[in-house]
């Protein structure tokens, strides 16, 4: 790397005010992603949290331009990808790659595990058959699967922690910058999930790797990120490095969602009374101004009228909320 | 009967489950035994395959397929091994209810969710349409859906995970239950919404003085919230104790590393877990001492001759099965509060 080009000081990924919108019955829209903007430096890890259906896949589906965005900007090393032509953006794609969740149903399962891992360079039209295989068994034992026992196996016949592997081989076969990973650990077992963090931590130094890693777990985020960005029904609420975050976190949803996580510890009881009164609402129709109000202890008049913006309490962290926590507080 | 049997809801001795399968037979569980308090919760924990669910199965009496189970199942005063399909049907969904991993596949997609809760009452109970409806609200009521009344008349996929999984509850609740076995409930759920079911669950077992079996392969999912907790290697029970020794003592080797792998909001970010390498040993093969060996950094020798019993050292209630064990009385759960405490006013 060299330091003195501009271009290396930049961030790798730059998201402005995507927003993601599917069209729902009777003209009316489902508002997954609403005006959210971050930045990914370079070698950084983002661990983005929210509950289900608050808009976390549909945010990395748009980075990944599948689909493209309703609006919005996704600029990755200068590119703004939304902005590019079929051709432009199948030579980009090389530079940005994604895992997903299920694990078993994202390999194609009549394929067996090699020709899955070597089908992104087929894709570029890379390599004769011979230096394919050869680069696909050196990643196998990178992710730490046999090249030789493994190579020829169908996704039936491995476990989901292997799948994993085989979609992370898959997805650094074309020295990707960026790497998108929605929800990899929550269908695996503790003790399998502990394997796939320790292999991402490391196959990302050794790449060099930028990483937005989705979760719901806030401990494993914890685990993992270098920065968190808290979703709510589409929208951004709090975004601050580990350190800050997890000592002073100012937005209320974030702070429902660290009392949520697991203790393993007999003493620790959750909060009696729930955490979170209510439901989830519906994007179809979000409530007004701040999005999270109708579950909200601190919600006051003010909340219904006028959308927090995601404004600076700190150096480098972000809360959107009228009444957020100060480290005074505490 | 004995003293144990009067404060026992539950006593199963010496299950195992046989599973044939195309290479040879499966021993998914492999002489199992536990006994349940009325009221109380056990916690059985361990990874997938380890034979969590077979064991849940074979309780119930519905072990897979061609399987074959063994040992006895003291149930009350019945041997639920001995009674016929009939009688165990009668027991089934009136006196243990079930709540399972994945709410759709226990829901049916095409009843509306209030005929579901209704179904065991009328079936088991006898009671009449129009109170079955009622009590079909109150119960939804109970598992904390907001407006059970008009709820009662969706379809499962109206609602979203974390609903559906409170209607399965509610099912299982209709019939007032004295034991409640719940397979892996939130597994598939958000932390937030897990956090939910398994505050209800514990407060309606004791509102309801219910006996539960709560399965996880989480050691953090089940610490405060059984008194009991039976950790399962590869068929076999390895470590049980009263939940709160067996989080200040982890004595067998399995159950200290599984524990050792959850992230923890109290550990520095950005550390390698201490994760388990390898894999389950495959239950299919002829096994021989302790099942862990292959991925023990303690084994010797020994260990991979002889398997180790599971037996009590020093307290009583507290069994695990190891030649090497941990060091006992080493609190394990670093003292002072997890995070700051914080205010939500
Ligand atoms: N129908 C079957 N035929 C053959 N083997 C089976 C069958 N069902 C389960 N097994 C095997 O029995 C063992 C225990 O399975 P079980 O489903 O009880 O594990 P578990 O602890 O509940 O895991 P999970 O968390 O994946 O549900 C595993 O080795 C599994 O592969
Ligand atoms: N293809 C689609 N058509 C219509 N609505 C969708 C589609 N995909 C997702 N949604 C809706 O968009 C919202 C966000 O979904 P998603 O991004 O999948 O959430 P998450 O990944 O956080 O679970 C949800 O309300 C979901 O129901
Ligand atoms: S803006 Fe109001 S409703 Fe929204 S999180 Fe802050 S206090 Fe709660
Ligand atoms: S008996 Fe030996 S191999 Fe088994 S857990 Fe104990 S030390 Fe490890
Ligand atoms: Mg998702
Ligand atoms: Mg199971």
């Amino acid at each position: 790397m060299n330091g003195n080009n501009p271009k290396n000081q930049e961030p790798l990924l730059r998201v402005k005010d995507l927003t993601v919108e599917y069209p729902a019955c009777r003209g009316r829209k489902v508002h997954a992603v609403s005006g959210v903007s971050f930045d990914l430096a370079r070698r950084e890890t983002l661990g983005l949290v929210g509950e289900s259906g608050c808009g976390k896949s549909s945010l990395a589906r748009a980075i990944m331009q599948l689909p493209k965005p309703t609006a919005g900007k996704v600029i990755l090393d200068g590119d703004d990808l939304a902005a590019c032509d079929p051709v432009r953006l199948r030579i980009l794609r090389s530079r940005f790659q994604m895992i997903f969740q299920d694990p078993a149903s994202s390999l194609n399962p009549s394929r067996t595990v090699g020709a899955s891992i070597e089908a992104p360079l087929l894709a570029m039209g890379h390599h004769g058959r011979e230096e394919r295989t050869r680069q696909a068994k050196v990643m196998m034992a990178a992710v730490g699967l046999d090249p030789e026992r493994h190579y020829g196996r169908r996704p039936h016949q491995l476990s989901g922690g292997q799948c994993q592997r085989v979609a992370i081989a898959r997805a650094l076969m074309t020295n990707p910058r960026l790497l998108v990973c929605d929800e990899p650990v929550s269908s695996l077992d503790v003790s399998v999930q502990a394997q796939i963090l320790n292999l991402l931590r490391e196959v990302r130094g050794e790449y060099g790797l930028s990483m937005l890693f989705i979760a719901h777990d806030l401990a494993v985020v914890k685990n993992i990120a270098d920065r968190v960005a808290v979703m709510y029904l589409g929208r951004l609420c709090e975004v601050a490095q580990c350190e800050d975050f997890y000592r002073a976190p100012a937005h209320p949803y974030s702070m429902a969602l660290l009392d949520a996580v697991p203790r393993p510890d007999p003493r620790h009881l959750l909060p009696a009374t729930g955490m979170l009164p209510g439901e989830l609402p519906s994007a179809i129709d979000p409530p007004s101004g701040c999005r999270f109000r109708t579950r909200c202890r601190r919600a006051e008049a003010l909340c219904a009228m006028e959308c927090p913006e995601l404004r600076e309490i700190a150096p480098g962290h972000k809360v959107a909320c009228h009444f957020p926590t100060f480290v005074k507080d505490l | 009967m004995t003293a144990a049997f009067d404060r026992h809801l539950l006593v199963a001795e010496d299950i195992s489950v046989h599973i044939p399968s195309g290479g040879g037979t499966v021993r998914a569980v492999d002489r199992v035994s536990l006994s349940l308090e009325r009221g109380k919760t056990l916690a059985l924990v361990g990874e997938s395959g380890s034979g969590k669910s077979m064991l849940c199965r074979a309780i119930l009496g519905i072990p897979p397929g061609r399987a074959a189970t063994r040992g006895r199942i003291i149930f009350g005063e019945r041997d639920l091994a001995q009674l016929p399909e009939k009688e165990l049907n009668a027991i089934r969904g009136r006196e243990i209810g079930v709540v399972l991993q994945n709410p759709m596949s226990s829901l049916n997609p095409v009843l509306k969710v209030g005929w579901q809760i209704a179904e065991p009452m009328l079936r088991h109970l006898g009671i009449s349409l129009l109170k079955a409806r009622e009590r079909a609200v109150e119960l939804l009521g109970a598992v904390g859906i907001p407006r059970p009344a008009e709820r009662v008349d969706c379809y499962p996929h109206q609602l979203s995970g974390g609903m559906r999984q409170r209607v399965a509850i509610a099912i299982a609740l209709a019939c007032d239950p004295q034991l409640l076995i719940a397979d892996e409930p939130t597994t598939a759920l958000d932390v937030t919404v897990q956090a939910e079911i398994l505050n209800l669950l514990g407060r309606l077992q004791m509102e309801r003085r219910m006996a539960m079996i709560l399965v996880s392969h989480d050691l953090g999912v089940v610490a405060g919230r059984a008194h009991e907790t039976a950790v399962m290697y590869a068929g076999r029970i390895v470590e049980q104790a009263p939940t709160v020794i067996l989080f200040d003592q982890m004595r067998m080797r399995y159950t200290r590393a599984l524990f050792d792998s959850i992230p923890r909001l109290d550990a520095p970010s950005g550390q390698p877990l201490a994760s388990i390498g390898g894999q389950l040993p495959d239950l299919a093969a002829e096994l021989q001492g302790c099942r862990f060996a292959p991925r023990c950094r303690r084994a010797e020798d020994r260990c991979f001759a002889e398997e180790p019993p599971l037996v009590a050292d020093g307290l009583e209630d507290h069994r695990f099965a190891c030649w090497f064990p941990c060091e006992p009385g080493i609190s394990v759960t670093p003292p002072g509060p997890l995070l700051p405490k914080r205010i939500m006013s």
